[in-house]
């Protein structure tokens, strides 16, 4: 178990004061202006040493993909944007980054856009987060009355910070498509290459990064990257925010350290599965775009990148969905099934038709009405969704189905057979309306 | 230059290409549906999907990467792309079978079928069967307008329409609302587009979700007769192709031509061909006892030479019309002149272009693909979207291309571009020929200045004047010299250049078109139906030409004669250029080519023309204008004759410019004819009706 003094963030809960002062009280804003005067090249070492891998679900290196941004201006300037659209069914940690302890997010952006390069940060919103949205802008306000951004600043660097409100799509927050919406135009990814880090923001070169990828920088910054890369195992290092959700007694976000197991998670923090671990059914292990894994495969596994890899699932965002045996396994699918095919911008093709194909035959899996062959039919189109689409929702539609066949096939066979031994019931002739 | 593989062929493209590009280049064909040359690109079919070695374990775009996007291999090995290995086989195979499984199987009852992509690419890189068993999607059918019906179950959403309507029509009236599969093409709220190129829509549709409203259910594309021609329904002369079945065209569309239309035409052009059946002059007719009488072609002949024989040659005249051929014109003129009349002209508008003056003076000097290296313009006197709207896609496409000052002496409205409006008429002009005016300093810091002078400007009592004017300002600022003549003249009638050409214009002592009307015994009417009919003394009036409009009306004698589809002739477009169209189907009735007609009748009048077939006219007319005989190309006009322009002076008059177009959609007695173009005109002043509620 994480120690206390090791934790990053010490309001995730709001129980302490969330304003300026009481954030200063608790260690942000220490010494801000000492790292920045140790130069941008220091900082993203300092990162690229802390082997922090990005939070928001694919796990890039942070401290890499800030060093791509060009060190001299041709002329362009250079943005952060901040993605805080978090709306992946299950993740709730930057919601409460944003609303308990925002200056941690504040003071980031600042070291963030310095080691960069970045004249500006804009940090995009999601919409139906309205009371964290108050609570992020008075934090920025609180950090411009003092002085600690904008023109002129304590910090010596200048830098501002806007906050943009999302309206609520699900799509803009895949990154290009973020900038898009960012820009004023309809939310729908853009083609890559050229990547935002040449060609992003307003045609400038920006990085967009995870609202916890930026939170975390200041204190790592701080205690230094040996203190960080302490934590956890080789290439998956670090503290990380966990959201327990589903069926554990205590469902919360709490802060561990990565690689710590399953079981160790639910049974701290969680206060255990619902019924006992005898009832443990299946589990999501990193937000809704993850493949589902079996109860039984998870229990002793290390919560980390490499370690759901081995499950051949996905770290994702640490959103731990748990569910017991009263759950409906391929309802839960289908459910999620429905929820992509709602979310899908329209814009490339395999995605579009395909989300809605696997949705419809899903939900036929749910009821049993369908052919055997057709599980596998499924499975084929979500190859062929799969790594054909422009950006990763195809992908992030394709993999819970996946993991669904993979682990749970027997399951949808069962409900196959039901349905088909009570093809006698009776239903409603349908007949012509004369 | 790029070096890569494809399929293992190793070549060599320009660096701007895309990976789509380049293995066309190496002879591999990728199939592709939102991808389009002219167009932005979109990248969202994913059809055209392809394998990068060393790339990351999926397809890419190829429309969307380029090739400099290529890595090398580890030890420095060309970039190497697959267009036929099993996961780009896989990868179509399973686009396709998405693109399929909402897209309706009513291809019998489609328009598009037989020329449908999605049909042929299914037949070539999709599977046999359907393994979709849920309902397919219907959507609801949008009303776009009058022109273009939609069909929207069809619809593959490759938002190559919404592409074209943004960037080359510049209108954002169509546009993809909704997201996922509940996506849809419309214009929100269900009106009409405005654009006069919106007809382009259909020709891009990959499939058959737009087509053409008035051809609906009118004929199979393997049934029909394909004449490539010309178009005459304004003097850019769009490269089209006629579809006929039998006697009847069925349909126009566009051929590609990158130095004139590349692949736009206008609504005009397009949707014409209605009123190539209607309202048609197949017989001759006789005027007795005040009322035109069908007559046969001796009794018409019969009756215009007693009137020639009363009358003075000094009181005959010929006027030729807008849509009138090179051949028919010049024959007219040998015709006139061999009555011993100097009365012709063919300038119906009264416009002061005086082929004197030099080819310099009338044409449209920087060519249309110039256009494109102009980086100032300046337009006088004219709307280029009502009277050439291809042409003035073309100004857009600069203007979308990089920054470009635009400048506007007359009113003008909307063009689709940013522009500046400079003032109303001439005094504007004069000033800034003068040399005054932050305009002048744009237009002489630029290094390829384009000054469009319009018909708006040229058709006035100071025409003359302002065409001084206009190439005194152009001098000035430097828009004429030996490797660019910036100098422009945009004109509205597809025969204009061409009359001008072979001098159709009043003689020594001659008359011109007022002058005719006012004091001639014998008229001749060469499709001349633009002048004010009730302006004509009393005359007889001989009426050669296709359609019962207003010549028609007046005429004592009608001659019936063939539209631009019915006869092969040569038209000058603005540029210079000369074209042939060709003939795609016969006259109807009785009516007969327009230069025949003028050989019978000069035989009847004693006075027979020296030749017998059209090959016979043409050799004469190339001896006497060796240029006319260079199909597609331009003679160009010399610099020098500019200077002598720029001294033309007079009185300059105060009225502000106006556009000589004031009805785009019946500019002419074809498209007066037609129904189409009817309802698009009523349309088109209905919205300037709409009240604000």
């Amino acid at each position: 178990m994480l120690a206390d003094k090791d934790r990053i963030f010490t309001n995730i809960y709001g129980r302490f004061d969330r304003s300026l002062a009481g954030a200063m009280s608790r260690g942000a804003w220490d010494g801000t202006a000492g790292i920045i005067a140790k130069g941008s090249d220091w900082i993203i070492n300092e990162m690229k040493a802390s082997g922090l891998r990005g939070r928001g679900g694919a796990g890039f290196p942070t401290g890499l993909k800030w060093s791509f941004m060009p060190k001299q201006s041709d002329g362009r300037p250079s943005y952060l944007v901040v993605n805080a659209d978090e709306s992946e069914p299950g993740t709730c940690k930057d919601r409460d980054i944003m609303r308990h302890d925002p200056h941690t997010l504040v003071e980031g952006c600042l070291l963030a856009g310095f080691a960069m390069g970045a004249v500006a940060a804009y940090i995009y919103i999601r919409g139906e987060f309205i009371r964290e949205r108050e609570a992020l802008q008075r934090a920025i306000d609180e950090a411009y009355e003092a002085k600690l951004i904008g023109k002129g600043n304590k910090n010596g660097y200048d830098f501002d910070i806007y906050l943009h409100h999302g309206a609520g799509a699900y799509i803009c927050g895949e990154e290009t498509a973020l900038l898009e919406s960012l820009e004023g135009k309809k939310g729908q990814p853009r083609l890559k290459p050229p990547f935002p880090a040449n060609v992003g923001l307003y045609g400038c070169p920006t990085t967009v990064n995870n609202v916890e990828s930026i939170a975390v920088a200041p204190t790592i910054l701080r205690r230094g990257a040996a203190w960080f890369s302490s934590i956890g195992r080789p290439n998956n290092v670090g503290t990380k925010l966990f959201m327990l959700v589903g069926h554990v007694n205590t469902p919360c976000t709490v802060e561990e350290s990565m690689g710590i197991t399953f079981r160790e998670l639910v049974e701290t923090h969680g206060g255990g599965v619902r019924g006992g671990w005898d009832n443990l059914l299946a589990v999501i292990p990193g937000g809704a775009s993850c493949p589902v894994v079996k109860g039984e495969d998870i229990l002793d596994a290390q919560m980390d990148f490499d370690g759901m890899r081995e499950l051949k699932s996905s770290f994702g965002t640490a959103a731990v969905i748990v569910m017991d045996k009263s759950t409906d396994i391929v309802k839960a699918i289908a459910r999620l099934s429905y929820f992509f095919k709602h979310e899908s911008c329209g814009q490339c093709t395999p995605c579009r038709e395909g989300t809605g194909w696997m949705w419809r035959v899903m939900e036929r899996l749910v009821r049993g009405e369908a052919q055997k062959h057709e599980i596998d039919m499924l499975l084929d189109v979500t190859k062929q969704v799969e790594g054909h689409t422009i950006c990763a929702l195809g992908d992030a539609a394709a993999w819970p189905i996946q993991g669904l066949i993979r682990n749970f096939r027997p399951e949808i066979e069962r409900r196959i057979d039901e349905f088909t031994r009570n093809a006698h019931r009776a239903e409603p002739v349908l007949a012509a309306a004369e | 230059m790029t070096k890569l593989k494809v399929d293992g062929k190793e070549i060599e493209v320009p660096d701007h290409y895309t990976l789509l590009q380049a293995a066309e280049e190496a002879g591999a064909e990728i199939p592709r549906f939102c991808f389009h040359e002219r167009l932005s690109i979109a990248g969202n079919c994913r059809m055209c999907l392809i394998e990068v070695k060393g790339g990351p374990p999926k397809p890419q775009a190829s429309c969307a990467m380029g090739v400099r996007d290529l890595r090398p291999g580890p030890n420095g090995e060309t970039p190497e792309i697959f267009t036929n290995t099993p996961m780009v086989k896989k990868a179509r195979e399973g686009v396709m079978e998405f693109l399929l499984i909402n897209h309706p199987l009513d291809c019998p009852i489609c328009d598009q079928g037989g020329e449908c992509d999605l049909q042929d690419q299914a037949m070539a890189f999709g599977t046999d069967g359907s393994r979709f068993k849920e309902n397919k999607r219907a959507v609801e059918d949008k009303y776009i307008g009058p022109l273009v019906k939609t069909i929207m179950t069809r619809c593959i959403h490759c938002t190559r329409c919404v592409r074209f309507t943004t960037e080359v029509a510049g209108i954002s009236e169509l546009g993809l609302i909704g997201r996922g599969e509940d996506a849809e093409i419309t214009t929100y709220l269900e009106q009409a587009m405005t654009s006069e190129l919106q007809g382009n829509v259909i020709d891009l549709c990959p499939v058959g979700a737009l087509t053409a409203r008035p051809y609906a259910f009118q004929a199979r594309p393997w049934e029909l007769t394909k004449t490539e021609s010309i178009d005459v329904m304004d003097a850019v002369g769009s490269a089209i192709r006629v579809d006929s079945r039998g006697r009847e065209v069925m349909r126009i569309l566009p051929r590609n031509n990158d130095a004139v239309n590349e692949e736009w035409i206008s609504d005009k052009t397009r949707f014409i061909w209605d009123g190539l059946r209607t309202q048609r002059l197949d017989r001759p007719y006789v005027r007795r006892n005040g009322k035109l009488m069908p007559a046969s072609w001796p009794e018409a002949f019969a009756a215009i030479k007693d009137a020639v024989a009363k009358a003075a040659p000094d009181k005959i005249g010929a006027i030729a019309g807008d849509l009138a051929a090179v051949e028919e014109i010049y024959a007219l003129k040998q015709l006139m002149a061999s009555l011993g009349s100097t009365n012709i002209d063919c300038r119906q508008d009264g416009a002061t272009l005086d082929p004197a003056l030099g080819r310099a003076s009338y044409i449209f000097n920087p060519t249309i693909e110039g256009i494109e290296q102009a980086d100032a313009v300046l337009i006088i006197g004219s709307n280029p979207r009502f009277e050439a709207s291809v042409l003035n896609a073309r100004i857009r496409k600069r203007f979308r291309a990089g920054p470009l000052p635009v400048g506007v002496i007359g009113e003008m409205g909307d063009l689709r571009y940013d522009y500046e409006q400079l003032g109303a008429g001439p005094e504007t002009l004069k000033d800034l020929a003068d040399g005054n005016g932050k305009f002048f300093q744009l237009l002489k810091k630029a290094k390829h200045p384009l000054v469009i002078v319009g018909q708006g400007a040229l058709t006035r009592a100071d025409g003359a004047a302002v065409l001084g004017q206009a190439a005194k300002l152009a001098n000035a600022v430097g828009a004429v010299s030996a490797e660019w003549n910036g100098f422009a003249v945009l004109h509205t009638a597809a025969a204009r250049v061409g009359a001008l050409d072979v001098g159709f214009v009043p003689g020594e002592g001659g008359k011109d078109v007022a002058g005719m009307m006012s004091g001639s015994d014998v008229l001749f009417l060469l499709g001349a139906d633009e002048i004010a009919m009730s302006g004509i003394a009393a005359g007889f009036v001989v009426y050669i030409g296709t359609h019962g409009d207003a010549g028609a009306h007046r005429a004592d004698v009608i001659l019936p004669g063939s539209a631009y589809t019915e006869k092969s002739g040569t038209y000058v477009n603005t540029e210079g250029r000369v074209q042939m169209a060709n003939r795609a189907g016969f006259a109807p009735g009785q009516a007969k080519e327009d230069w025949a007609i003028l050989r019978a009748l000069s035989d009847v009048l004693g006075h027979k023309l020296p030749f017998d077939s059209l090959a016979q006219l043409r050799a004469k007319l190339y001896a006497e204008h060796p240029h006319l005989g260079r199909i597609d190309q331009i003679e160009a006009g010399s610099a020098g004759e500019l200077v002598k322009v720029a001294k033309l002076g007079g009185r300059l008059g105060k009225s502000a410019f106006t556009s000589p177009v004031k009805d785009f959609y019946l500019t002419n007695p074809i498209a007066r004819a037609s129904a189409v173009m009817a309802e698009c005109s009523a349309l088109a002043k209905g919205d300037f009706k709409q009240a604000a509620e």
